[in-house]
């Protein structure tokens, strides 16, 4: 029948380890949680400021302080072995060598791209689209 | 000679009492439900296999309809289907899968000298996840195909009309995430389940080749999912990321999918070097040169896999800066691949060669991959590269590293741990005929198409001007003797099924640890905890006459230190 009978080295294992990983104190997560919290404020208040070319610095450096806070104590890093740092911090380098390279190349290119909004949302924009998130309509371009 | 004799003794009595992981329980659901790594091995195995006989009728096809210019035995939206079907096929459900999931599965653990995988249970769904993933391509079939080619390039795939492109993105996703949990089940394995003795530095360089692959197949893999979720959200809800005529950038798309699709070609070729190392090393029964070569040029190959990608790109409309860096980063993946061949090379040098049916697909793969490795450096070229792109050069260069060098390995190591996967021997002269009809057939098939490339053959086209049909009527015949060669090795694997010889525990003469347990091994792999020695010394391994086959004489090895009992402890 079938394979239930768990394998000698897999029963060692259960007892020579806690069945519970390790607890973080209530007090750390609701303070991590309030923190989140605030900053997701914050992101929303520093909308209001502007400070031209840093604006998106600005909300990138915010987002990364609260992904730092989530995986240090969300996600239990800061108690882990530091070799796991080692490798979230790695993953992360690949994501950003990745969009990286990818901004290199758009940013290379982009000049040699048409301006203006493109045929099919040019099309929803002259129907009918009052929000919609691309403002400029035809009639601003061929002004 | 009591060191000889226990463990010769252990492995005749577990071959004798005919307990192993074949007949450990019976059943369907024993089998189904199984959490045993080899069995998961077995059954990826033939799953793979099944799919590869598939993605081969479609090569076959496509290859028949090109004998002629113009209308063969289909019409030109049928024959996108077949190459397609063929790519898609060949790619996600065969050739990344084949060697990692099927025979790493089998092999890894026991080559480590543990029990089973670090998370069983994540393997089995790692299984299933194939098998969704499978059906999901299938029923793509079911309601109207796709004809995208396997990469699923935009702007045509958000416009086709074809009924099944949402399936197979859907498909694709699946076997991305049973490729992610083979990987993460290895890495983890590897890193913690490694038994006392068994150091880094002793592991079988295919223990590190699977470990490159492994970390590839984490880091890579989720980078396609989400690519192929923007492309399903795009085709039906029309939201502008990769679909230029709303505002998205099918450039960008190019960039997504080969910043997985090139690691996942290392996917493919880092675990056949691996199986490569072992091959060559046993069977010419000489120390692998370079060990720490190879072991870290898997590792270099699998970081420099991530930052080459734009060299599929040249012609797509990429930056000239960004063309140039890819362009110079690619060439670099050529050292590691070099040292491996250099070293593969100077191991048979002066060795015993035993030209055995792996052999001969180990010697296979060293030519075919000089050729496909070195043919990679006209297409990583910028200025050669405008010529070659999307021709049938780089339809044949690929095929002689994906084919002729990965799936040659495959079979290769299939024949190299046949013995210990069924406990049954081949017939050696009908295995080594296989591999050279498929050789000759492969050389057949893809060789003529460098000579249609470089004249300016397209890839992927259904018709073409009447001075190529010469290299066409070639290559289709290479290929069904290509086909031929295939059968012939499939009839020969069964025949070993039904009447093939009982195969000893060490039928080629090989040290590492998989070589010291029974022929097909126990269901937990080791009676007792396996010595870890130097597993390319092949100094004390003798040739046994009562078991027909080889047994490691421990008093011969000078890298145990004796009078000290083996290490038995638990896991660190
Ligand atoms: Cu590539």
């Amino acid at each position: 029948m079938s394979h239930t009978d768990p394998s000698p080295h897999s029963a060692a294992h259960a007892t020579d380890q806690p069945l519970v990983g390790h607890l973080v104190p209530v007090r750390i997560l609701i303070s991590t949680a309030a923190a989140l919290l605030a900053l997701t404020i914050i992101t929303v208040a520093v909308r209001y400021i502007d400070v031209g070319e840093f604006n998106v610095w600005v909300a990138i450096g915010i987002a990364v302080v609260k992904a730092a806070l989530v995986a240090t104590f969300f996600m239990h890093l800061k108690w882990d072995r530091p070799f796991n740092v080692l490798v979230f911090v790695g993953c992360t380098l690949f994501v950003v060598l990745m969009i990286a390279f990818c901004v290199l190349d758009t940013s290379q290119y982009r000049d040699t791209q048409f301006t203006g909004n493109p045929p099919m949302a040019q099309e929803t924009l002259d129907a009918n689209a009052p929000g919609a998130p691309i403002t400029q309509k035809k009639a601003d371009i061929n002004r | 000679m009591t060191t000889l004799d226990a463990p010769r003794h252990d492995i005749l009595d577990t071959t004798a009492t005919g307990d192993n992981y074949l007949t450990h329980s019976r059943g369907f659901l024993s089998w189904a439900l199984t959490l045993d790594h080899k069995r998961i091995g077995v059954m990826y195995m033939v799953a793979v296999l099944c799919s590869f006989f598939l993605g081969g009728v479609f090569a076959l096809l496509l290859r028949t309809e090109l004998l002629t210019p113009g209308r063969t035995i289909v019409d030109a939206d049928t024959y996108n289907q077949f190459f397609t079907l063929h790519g898609a096929i060949m790619v996600f459900l065969v050739i990344i899968p084949s060697i990692p999931a099927a025979l790493g599965n089998f092999v890894l653990p026991i080559m480590l000298g543990a029990k089973d995988v670090a998370f069983p249970r994540l393997n089995l769904a790692s299984f299933y996840l194939w098998i969704g993933g499978a059906i999901f391509t299938l029923y793509s079939l079911a309601v109207g195909g796709f004809d995208t080619g396997w990469t699923f390039d935009t702007p045509y795939s958000t416009t086709t009309t074809a009924g099944g492109v949402i399936p197979v993105l859907m498909g694709v996703f699946i076997l991305g995430f049973s490729s992610i949990f083979t990987g993460l089940n290895f890495i983890v394995t590897i890193h913690k389940l490694r038994p006392p003795g068994m150091t880094w530095f002793k592991m079988p360089l295919f223990l590190w080749a699977l470990y490159s692959t492994a970390l590839i197949q984490v880091l890579a893999t989720p980078v396609l999912a989400i690519t192929l979720c923007l492309l399903i959200v795009e085709r039906t809800l029309n939201i502008g990321i990769f679909n230029p005529s709303m505002g998205g950038d099918p450039v960008l798309y190019q960039h997504f999918f080969w910043f997985y699709s090139h690691p996942a070609v290392y996917i493919m070729i880092v675990p056949a070097m691996g199986i490569i190392s072992e091959i060559i090393a046993v069977h010419s029964h000489r120390h692998i040169f370079g060990y720490t070569y190879i072991a870290f040029s898997s590792v270099a190959i699998a970081m420099f896999s991530f930052i080459v990608w734009g060299h599929h790109m040249f012609t797509s409309g990429q930056s000239g800066v960004m063309n140039t860096i890819f362009s110079l980063i690619s060439f670099s993946v050529g050292i590691p691949s070099a040292v491996k061949t250099f070293n593969w090379v100077m191991t048979l040098y002066k060795g015993t060669i035993s030209l055995t049916a792996p052999m001969c697909y180990g010697l296979a793969f060293l030519f075919l991959f000089t050729i496909g490795g070195l043919t990679g450096l006209h297409c990583a070229t910028l200025a050669t590269d405008v010529h070659l792109h999307d021709t049938y050069f780089v339809v044949a260069h690929f095929h002689y590293v994906m084919m002729g060098s990965a799936l040659i390995a495959m079979i290769g190591g299939l024949h190299h741990w046949w013995p210990k996967m069924t406990g049954r021997m081949y017939h050696e002269g009908t295995g080594i005929a296989g591999c050279i009809i498929i050789f000759v057939g492969f050389n057949m098939t893809f060789f003529t198409q460098f000579m249609l490339g470089s004249q300016g053959m397209p890839r992927r086209y259904y018709d073409y001007q009447p001075e190529f049909q010469t290299y066409h009527i070639v290559s289709t015949i290479g290929a069904y003797i290509m086909a031929a060669g295939f059968v012939t090795t499939a009839v020969c694997l069964m025949q070993s099924l039904m009447s093939g010889r009982r195969a000893p525990a060490n039928p080629w003469g090989g040290r590492s640890l998989e070589w010291q347990c029974a022929s097909p091994p126990r269901h937990d792999n080791f009676e007792h905890p396996p010595t870890v020695g130097d597993c390319y010394d092949f100094t004390p391994v003798v040739w046994d006459e009562r078991q027909q086959g080889y047994v490691v004489d421990r008093a011969l090895d000078t890298h145990i230190p004796h009078g000290k009992s083996p290490n038995t402890g638990g896991h660190q």
